[in-house]
């Protein structure tokens, strides 16, 4: 039976603001893991810590909401044990480039076939508005006593830097076309990363909705002035094509350089896509040939509560 | 008359210490010989001092012993730093070229130790050299067995007509042992094959140390005299194994099926993890080869994160630490408590606070351990008292993890990590495997923290069909979600908390603590204390003294009411541990309102040695000790 929207709802109560961002980041999550088919037990959505962490109680799959900062941790240690499940990480900006920065880092590394979304709205909503990684120097969000002194951390550029083999942005309120960037996300083979910007309506009066959408640059002209537009309809080609070190540097810089767009023009989109790097899977099965047949999951580690595993050789080299 | 003999190799860090008491300890081994071997080492690559002392015996031995019988020493430095701890009918093999070597010259020698040795050498009114010492030691009745390590070599290189060997001072190391072998007359026939193992993957290299540790054994055979020792080789024991210190848990993992192991690098706890990879593909009996996937982690958080999530798909995981690491897991800790996830944690201890003596020996962490974590929820905290034990134990903690749906901390240390040992053959077939409730298939609705009687809930695992589930870190109701009502909020802690009491009524007793007899004097102990403890009460036992014994292996939830049971008609309590605090004292007293008599305390960071806890256990009986006996022996 063809499995609907409806099927990937639960019922427990959304306590999100009115007017969240991230209801439309769940919703094209829930349209995304409907129209690519995923059966509700093979997928896992791993979320963080704050208001972005609740996210997993709201999609029927198997749902673990973890620790601040340690989402994409529990994530990469679920996908390897059982590679055969379907792996999306969400969380906030603060929980995934303050203090869960190194784990960003290092899961780049490894490039663990897996999704992590961020929830990027520049706040530390749920502690009541503070600064978040995200935030510009400068930027007074309501809550802060003062202009924010730290700059922002970059994360599209910090996760291309990483080694992340596929960066991409998406707007929580254009949901048809976040549901298409997360498919996009979750079929590349490889650790996916997408940043969603998504405004708090609460404690973020800076960047919201209407300066998303441009409306003070609007003034009495009624043409088009959104700030948000997509790479995909300007020449932009983030894939790389083919294992060579000039095409890949050239990819690896034009998607640094687009990242650095911000303010009157913001990018989304796919900033850079390299299926050509080894998947973490592809680097266990050169050493471990049966790994993706065989996973630690689907091993049989018993023979009528006797071990069946036979040491017998170690044991032997071990004699005296 | 048995024998009880000593044998200690030091040199620089990097100068093959570690290999050479390997072969030592195998060329023994295989003479039939019960060994018991401990590396010190300093938190150094290159050029620090570290040392093996090997104790050999014809009976089962469990720790080191003060006295030194030989010491073979191609440095200065150990000839200054161990020349005291060689017995007055003991000897030591030395390059003669050291021998107007001043301890200005050595520069590792640190301050307060040069300072302690001038004092000692100016009572004595001898110079501050390699030979003011070792006038010392022959005074006392030490043999001195000078030998040109250079002179060797370079007569050697002319007789196997190989000029390369010419200056290799890498093969100091194999030279010593085989002089060492030599003097106390082992037969060489293993000493060539312990070589070709050690050497199995450079053939060549292993060729020039046959013919460096043939010609350096008949060296010694020839030249040396009078020595009081002769190990000529004993009843060999069946189904005796020669293994390191981390290989009990390794094993006991592979065997137990634990098949995902995260770790961040850190001493005494990795060398544990690098095995398991080393390992990764297992062989399964009638069945296509299984794997351990190990996984180096940036940090021990995410060793911790990856170990929980791989738990969550039903794979028995594991990850393995030392104080400072296990301090960054614990918020994760308390997220698998509150979540059911079965883990184990393998803890081997070092001496802390903080970074404190890195490679050094401590069970500073048992207070901590047991504490860890914020909140309130239920964990297992189990030790194991020697590596044959670790084995076993390994087996009962993933069976503990499953069975009780719940954190367990496998507490081992840096005396035993760092041991190399014989001991009976690790037997598999005495690991038995134990999941729990964890399930098959899922029928019906499910619900992941569902209450039930015994508090324990049929366990799902991601991306089981049909057995969706949710975790979190808040408090939760039946399915995973976040409530905080507080009706289901005292359930659940109920729920959870409950199964403390049912891993003391349901764990066996003999996995819980153990009695080595009980007497008037009762010791009680937990963890590597063991080996040491074992011997000096045998030593006193030979001399009519009856020492009583019991060794706690499970610490958290505490065994209250077994273990007042089984130190009732006990006496006087002493309690021996490893640290500054008497921290099993101090939980002892928590739960059995009973005080401690005496404590003997040991934290230099070196283990204990049977002669030391001899002595003050014997200053116990003639009731001369004081409330506080603390240890010191060892360099």
């Amino acid at each position: 039976m063809a499995l609907k929207l409806a099927d990937y709802k639960t019922d427990v109560h959304n306590d999100w603001c009115p007017g969240c961002g991230d209801f439309g980041i769940v919703n094209a999550l829930q349209m995304a893991l409907a129209e690519m088919g995923i059966e509700r037990d093979k997928a896992t959505i791993f979320s963080g810590i704050g208001c972005s962490g609740k996210t997993s109680h709201f999609i029927n799959t198997y749902g673990v909401h973890t620790l601040h900062g340690r989402v994409l941790t529990f994530a990469q240690g679920g996908k390897l044990a059982n590679p055969d499940m379907t792996v999306v990480a969400v969380g906030g900006d603060g929980d995934g480039l303050g203090i869960g920065a190194g784990h960003f880092v290092a899961a780049g590394r490894r490039n663990i076939d897996m999704t992590y979304i961020i929830f990027d709205n520049g706040v530390y909503g749920l502690t009541k508005g503070q600064a978040s990684p995200t935030l510009k120097l400068g930027e007074q969000t309501k809550s802060l006593p003062s202009p924010n002194t730290n700059s922002n951390v970059n994360p599209i550029g910090l996760a291309v830097a990483s080694g992340f083999t596929f960066v991409a942005r998406g707007y929580s309120y254009d949901v048809r076309h976040l549901k298409d960037l997360i498919i996009k996300a979750v079929k590349h083979k490889g650790l996916s990363f997408l940043d969603v910007l998504q405004p708090c309506p609460t404690y973020n009066d800076v960047n919201t909705r209407d300066w998303y959408a441009g409306v003070d640059q609007a003034k009495e002209s009624m043409e088009r002035h959104s700030r948000i537009y997509k790479l995909e309809d300007t020449k932009f080609d983030p894939t790389v094509n083919y294992a060579g070190e000039v095409e890949v540097n050239e990819k690896l810089s034009q998607a640094l350089v687009k990242s650095l767009e911000w303010g009157d023009k913001i990018p989304t989109g796919v900033f850079y896509q390299n299926e050509l790097v080894s998947p973490f899977s592809t680097r266990l099965t050169d050493k471990i040939p049966n790994y993706l047949e065989n996973p630690p999951a689907k091993q049989i580690i018993s023979n009528s509560g006797l071990p069946n595993t036979d040491i017998s050789k170690i044991l032997d080299s071990l004699n005296v | 008359m048995s024998t009880d003999f000593t044998w200690l190799i030091g040199g620089p860090q990097g100068s093959g210490v570690e290999s050479g008491a390997n072969i030592f300890s195998k060329v023994c081994a295989q003479m039939g010989y019960q060994i018991f071997g401990k590396r010190e080492f300093y938190s150094n690559i290159k050029g620090e001092h570290s040392y093996f002392t090997v104790r050999i015996s014809d009976e089962k031995i469990h720790s080191n012993v003060n006295d030194v019988n030989l010491m073979v020493s191609f440095d200065a430095e150990t000839i200054f730093r161990h020349f005291d701890e060689i017995s007055s009918n003991g000897g030591i093999i030395y390059d003669s070229e050291l021998e107007n070597t001043d301890t200005d010259r050595v520069r590792t020698l640190d301050g307060p130790f040069k300072e302690r040795l001038h004092t000692l050498l100016e009572s004595k009114n001898k110079p501050f050299t390699i030979a003011g010492v070792l006038e010392v030691a022959k005074e006392k009745g030490v043999k001195l067995y000078p030998v040109s390590f250079k002179t060797l070599l370079e007569t050697l290189s002319e007789e196997v007509d190989n000029p390369r060997l010419r200056g290799l001072v890498r093969m100091y190391n194999v030279i010593g042992v085989s002089l060492s072998l030599g003097l106390i007359q082992m037969p060489s026939d293993s000493l060539v094959n312990s070589i070709d193992d050690i050497f199995s993957k450079k053939p060549k290299i292993a060729e020039i140390n046959q013919q460096a540790a043939s010609f350096s054994y008949n060296y010694a055979s020839k030249n040396f005299e009078n020595f009081n020792h002769s190990l000529t080789g004993t009843q060999k024991q069946s189904d005796t194994i020669l293994v390191q210190g981390h290989f009990g848990c390794s094993l006991g993992k592979m065997v137990c099926g634990c098949r995902f192991q995260s770790y961040y690098p850190i001493t005494p706890a990795s060398d544990e993890s690098v095995y398991l990879e080393s390992n990764e593909i297992l062989e399964i009996e009638n069945d296509r080869p299984g794997s351990t996937i190990v996984v180096q982690t940036e940090d021990e958080i995410s060793a911790i994160g990856m170990m929980i999530g791989s738990a969550l798909t039903g794979t028995r995981s594991s990850t393995s630490t030392s104080g400072p690491g296990f301090a960054l897991m614990t918020e994760a800790l308390g997220w698998a408590g509150i979540n059911e996830v079965a883990v184990v944690i393998t803890l081997y201890q070092r001496s802390g606070p903080s970074t404190g003596l890195p490679t050094r020996h401590g069970q500073d962490d048992l207070l901590f351990t047991v504490f860890a974590g914020c909140g309130d929820f239920p964990k297992i905290v189990y030790a194991s008292g020697d590596i044959e034990e670790s084995f076993y134990d390994t087996g009962n903690c993933f069976n503990y993890a499953d069975k009780y749906q719940i954190p367990v901390i496998h507490m081992m240390d840096k005396f035993l990590s760092s041991s190399v040992v014989t001991c009976k053959k690790f037997n598999p077939k005495k690991i038995s495997i134990d999941r729990g409730k964890l399930l098959d298939k899922v029928e019906g609705e499910y619900k992941r923290f569902a209450l039930t009687d015994d508090g324990i809930s049929p366990r799902s695992k991601l991306g089981m069909d049909n057995g969706v589930f949710w975790n979190t870190g808040d408090e939760s109701d039946e399915y995973g979600h976040i409530t905080e009502d507080p009706q289901v909020r005292i359930k659940m802690m109920d729920k959870r908390m409950s199964r403390l009491d049912l891993a003391l009524e349901t764990i066996p007793v003999d996995e819980q603590a153990i009695p080595f007899e009980v007497h008037d004097y009762t010791i009680i102990s937990w963890g590597s204390t063991k080996g040491p403890i074992l011997d000096a009460q045998a030593m006193l036992k030979k001399e009519g003294i009856d020492i009583g014994f019991v060794q706690i292996k499970l610490l958290n939830p505490f065994p209250t009411e077994y273990v007042k049971s089984l130190i009732k008609d006990a006496k006087v309590l002493i309690d021996i541990e490893a640290n500054h605090s008497g921290q099993l004292g101090k939980i002892f007293k928590q739960n059995i309102t009973r005080d401690i008599d005496y404590h003997i305390l040991k934290y230099t960071g070196r283990g204990i040695t049977s002669t030391e806890l001899y002595d003050s256990l014997k200053k116990i009986v003639e009731n001369k000790a004081s409330k506080r006996e603390v240890l010191s022996h060892g360099a």
